[in-house]
């Protein structure tokens, strides 16, 4: 079965049009691209998209509310509102360091979630 | 009133004043203060949650407050002084700060001045959108402060007005949070963000884009009820007959940013007109001796690398010309053809002048030039040009041609 994929390079800012045919695992054919830099970007858009994941969690007695947090790696596009449900559950107490770990293996995705900011405790 | 004397005063703790005063210190000046009024350092960083800074100068990605306690431990580590919760309330021609905070009013004598005092952003009354005024209209950096520091968030139903970078990446935020947003509404023809932000904020989650759109209404007694967009003609003037209307509860506003320079005004500071912030020469010296310039009050950037790598001039400048030789009058950069505006706007010698600078339009292979007197002194190819993407380019000019009194239009031609 080939699937049809029209993907916006963001290598640069051109952002060529490129349609990209796969089967599921492989690439069948790509087309619309100026530049080679923008086949390696396609390729990964079509077959596995991934998604550096920030948002924030929950503090107990810090001087701010919440604490700014990030994906170790970037997080396959389809599991990133699974892994935003399972942060969202989560609270941790202040103080909390920047690069602390918050969750492992967040939703099952072998990645975990670290802090990205100071927050002291009250 | 409490004196005291500095080597260099910088105002405001943002990626700039940071980034200034951290190499005003390794360039060997003595006391370096950072005045701010907020509560923390770092400025708008520790609300930016999202990552991607750092990337063109330290090759590593980082969120806004990693990027922020990067600068923040450099500075701590230099013995830099910092006067949080302080208010800069005037300086003059003497470099004399007049600053309050809780302890009293300060006169702080500065040997340079580094301006770094950042931008705010454009408000419902800058775009004069008609109609009610109730609640639920937002800037969008007002939003992002309020759902990344404080927990609040501004509603459910939302609309953004404008597709500058902090309103697609809030379309990416208030959807994580579980808002609907039902639309960005652009009035130009193409978004005024950077490609990656339309790709990954809003195409990632469907979230429609409506270009040659705007706002022509708001509708709402307490809360907002509904707006109304219309298609815009090439005049931007709405077209009849085309208006929708949308249900919603909030409207986020990104329509771009505007430097922050009361303070320079005040001090008889000559301010661009195009940028809205000082003119300056090629050491990002404004028009007031031994007062420079860095960061979105010098002009709105559009990546914090650029930006920390001009304010490291500004502070180095700012410590090497502490006792500033006599200032001489220099020439004038003219944005020619193509060109929005150019930064520095005059140069007073001869060498290397580092330019950054703004496309008029978006457009694809382009040539980029600096023209004197007729005469083509420097000539680049660019691959692209768009409005959203600084360029940035090193041009020699000769001191003759600086002696020689004429100025040097720049020019993007296709």
């Amino acid at each position: 079965m080939t699937e049809e994929k029209e993907i916006t390079c963001i290598v640069c800012p051109i952002g060529c049009k490129i349609l990209v045919k796969t089967d599921g695992k492989h690439i069948k054919n790509l087309d619309g691209n100026k530049c080679k830099r923008g086949i390696d970007y396609a390729e990964h858009e079509a077959l596995d998209p991934r998604r550096m994941l920030t948002t924030s969690v929950f503090v107990d007695g810090g001087e701010w509310p919440l604490v700014s947090v990030k994906s170790t790696k970037p997080v396959p596009k389809e599991k990133i509102f699974n892994v935003l449900k399972e942060i969202r559950k989560t609270k941790v107490n202040a103080p909390v360091k920047s690069g602390q770990r918050i969750l492992n293996n967040v939703a099952n995705t072998d990645i975990n979630i670290v802090a990205t900011k100071i927050v002291k405790k009250l | 009133m409490i004196n005291q004397d500095v080597d260099v005063a910088v105002i405001g703790s943002g990626p700039a004043g940071l980034a200034a005063a951290v190499s005003a210190k390794q360039h060997g000046t003595g006391r370096v203060v950072i005045l701010d009024r907020n509560s923390w350092l770092g400025g708008i960083l520790p609300q930016c949650i999202h990552d991607g800074f750092g990337v063109e100068e330290t090759g590593e990605s980082m969120t806004g407050p990693e990027y922020a306690e990067k600068y923040i431990a450099m500075a701590e580590q230099q013995n830099i002084e910092v006067m949080n919760e302080t208010m800069v309330l005037q300086f003059d021609r003497k470099r004399e700060i007049i600053a309050v905070n809780k302890k009293g009013i300060y006169k702080i004598k500065a040997k340079s001045i580094v301006l770094a005092m950042g931008c705010r952003e454009k408000t419902r009354w800058s775009a004069m959108i008609p109609g009610d005024r109730p609640s639920g209209i937002f800037t969008a950096g007002v939003a992002q402060a309020f759902i990344n520091l404080y927990n609040l968030m501004p509603g459910k139903n939302v609309v953004i007005l404008g597709s500058g970078d902090v309103g697609l990446i809030m379309a990416r935020r208030l959807k994580f949070e579980g808002a609907n947003v039902l639309g960005v509404v652009e009035i130009l023809p193409y978004a005024s963000g950077l490609p990656r932000n339309v790709v990954q904020c809003l195409d990632d989650y469907d979230i429609p884009l409506f270009l040659n759109h705007t706002v022509t209404s708001i509708e709402g007694r307490n809360r907002l009820e509904q707006i109304t967009i219309a298609q815009v003609d090439k005049n931007m003037n709405p077209v009849l007959g085309t208006e929708k209307q949308i249900k919603c509860d909030t409207l986020l506003l990104s329509l771009g940013l505007i430097p922050e320079n009361e303070l320079s005004k005040n001090a008889d500071i000559e301010i661009d007109e195009i940028t809205g912030g000082p003119v300056v020469d090629q050491n990002l010296e404004t028009t007031l001796k031994g007062v420079f310039a860095c960061g979105n009050c010098l002009q709105v950037y559009d990546i914090v690398d650029m930006l920390a790598l001009d304010a490291k001039r500004a502070g180095k400048n700012a410590a090497k010309l502490t006792t500033t030789k006599k200032r001489k009058t220099g020439i004038q950069f003219v944005p020619g053809a193509g060109v929005r505006y150019v930064v520095p706007q005059k140069v007073t010698e001869g060498g290397t002048t580092q330019l950054t600078l703004r496309a008029e339009k978006p457009g694809e292979v382009s040539t980029l030039r600096v023209i004197v007197n007729d005469k083509e002194l420097f000539k680049k190819k660019l691959p692209w040009v768009n409005p959203a993407n600084m360029i940035k380019v090193d041009v020699d000019i000769p001191s003759e041609v600086i002696k020689s009194g004429q100025s040097l239009e720049v020019t993007i031609n296709d």
